[in-house]
């Protein structure tokens, strides 16, 4: 007996991502998913964003790992909420782990909402969390090899944030070729060269986003 | 990447569509892959002979559709597979274009007694 069954196998991902965007939706929170690398400074980056942006915007973390509440617990120091996922192994974040998470995070009082993927930019491309929008984080110590190489996170991010521009001089990260590879996958990209240290581009970055929560 | 997730999704629905049809052995499985996902083969193969062990599914065959990328131009309609990188329009040069093949990932049918 044949059964056709048409069924698609990241179903309850996307079920379960579809009941996050409504909740997303009804709170009025603007949602970023962040992917990169392990150790591109995601966790750094939310923490001077949570200071820059302390008497304008509320913002809430929710920050996936393997294991420990480390990131989650600096983060909060910084003055954001924020909620730690242990993934204990899993590659990616999954909308039911992102749905589990916000149970604890007071979600009508934000006005943007980043949820800190694992360090991964491969896997976390493909699963859908419900958030608005997908932001890249990459760091010049990585090397401008990084988008081409994995082409798809760039692909679908709306902005890219170049991290630890500080370091610049220390390395032979060429940032002129990174940014025209960039462009070449996506040509819509917005692209923020940050450094967390010295404060260089975090202006910028915060205005994009309190735009972006103004529209909300 | 997630292979092994993939195909753990797969068994359960093949399960549960089985247990509704009165199936007790299933002979094949067909899967339909989108090149997008690049969920290798012989993973998949892998993930399923382990994952299927004592399940209805256990030594059915798994056959693979694979979908390639197609990508259509938004603004002048053409359609072409993209390069590795670059994803523009190769008539135009426009960067906007949505895939209408490539995405696809699901259990098409699967036939067992």
């Amino acid at each position: 007996m044949k059964i056709i069954v048409g069924r698609d196998l990241l179903l309850a991902n996307s079920d379960q991502a579809g009941v996050n965007r409504e909740l997303f939706k009804q709170n009025k929170v603007v949602v970023i998913n962040l992917i990169s690398s392990p150790g591109s400074g995601k966790t750094t980056l939310m923490e001077k964003t949570a200071v820059m942006l302390a008497e304008r915007l509320k913002i809430g973390v929710v920050v996936g790992d393997l294991y420990t509440e480390r990131d989650a617990a600096r983060i909060e120091k910084a003055g954001a909420a924020a909620v730690q996922i242990n993934t204990e192994g899993l590659c990616h974040l999954t909308a039911g782990m992102v749905y589990r998470a916000l149970q604890e995070m007071p979600l009508a009082e934000l006005d943007v909402l980043f949820i800190e993927n694992v360090g991964n930019l491969v896997c976390p491309a493909a699963f859908d969390l419900g958030e608005q929008m997908k932001v890249a984080v990459l760091s010049v110590t990585e090397g401008i090899d990084k988008p081409s190489k994995y082409p798809s996170v760039f692909r679908e991010a709306v902005a890219v944030v170049i991290s630890k521009e500080d370091l610049l001089p220390h390395t032979d990260f060429d940032l002129d070729t990174c940014i025209a590879e960039l462009k070449e996958i996506n040509d819509q990209l917005k692209i923020f060269i940050t450094s967390a240290r010295s404060g260089r581009g975090l202006d910028e970055w915060c205005s994009w986003l309190e735009s972006l929560a103004g529209a909300e | 990447m997630h292979e092994i997730s993939l195909i753990q999704a797969l068994i359960e629905t093949v399960k549960h569509s089985a247990a509704e049809n009165d199936i007790a052995r299933v002979n094949n499985v067909r899967i339909v892959v989108g090149e997008l996902y690049g969920a290798l083969p012989d993973a998949l193969e892998f993930a399923f002979q382990v994952l299927t062990k004592g399940t209805v599914c256990e030594g059915a065959v798994l056959e693979i559709d694979k979908k390639p990328l197609v990508l259509k131009c938004r603004e002048c309609e053409s359609e072409y597979r993209p390069g590795e990188i670059n994803w523009k329009c190769p008539a135009c040069g426009s960067g906007g274009a949505t895939a209408i093949s490539g995405k696809e990932l699901y259990v098409d049918y699967f036939e067992g007694d």
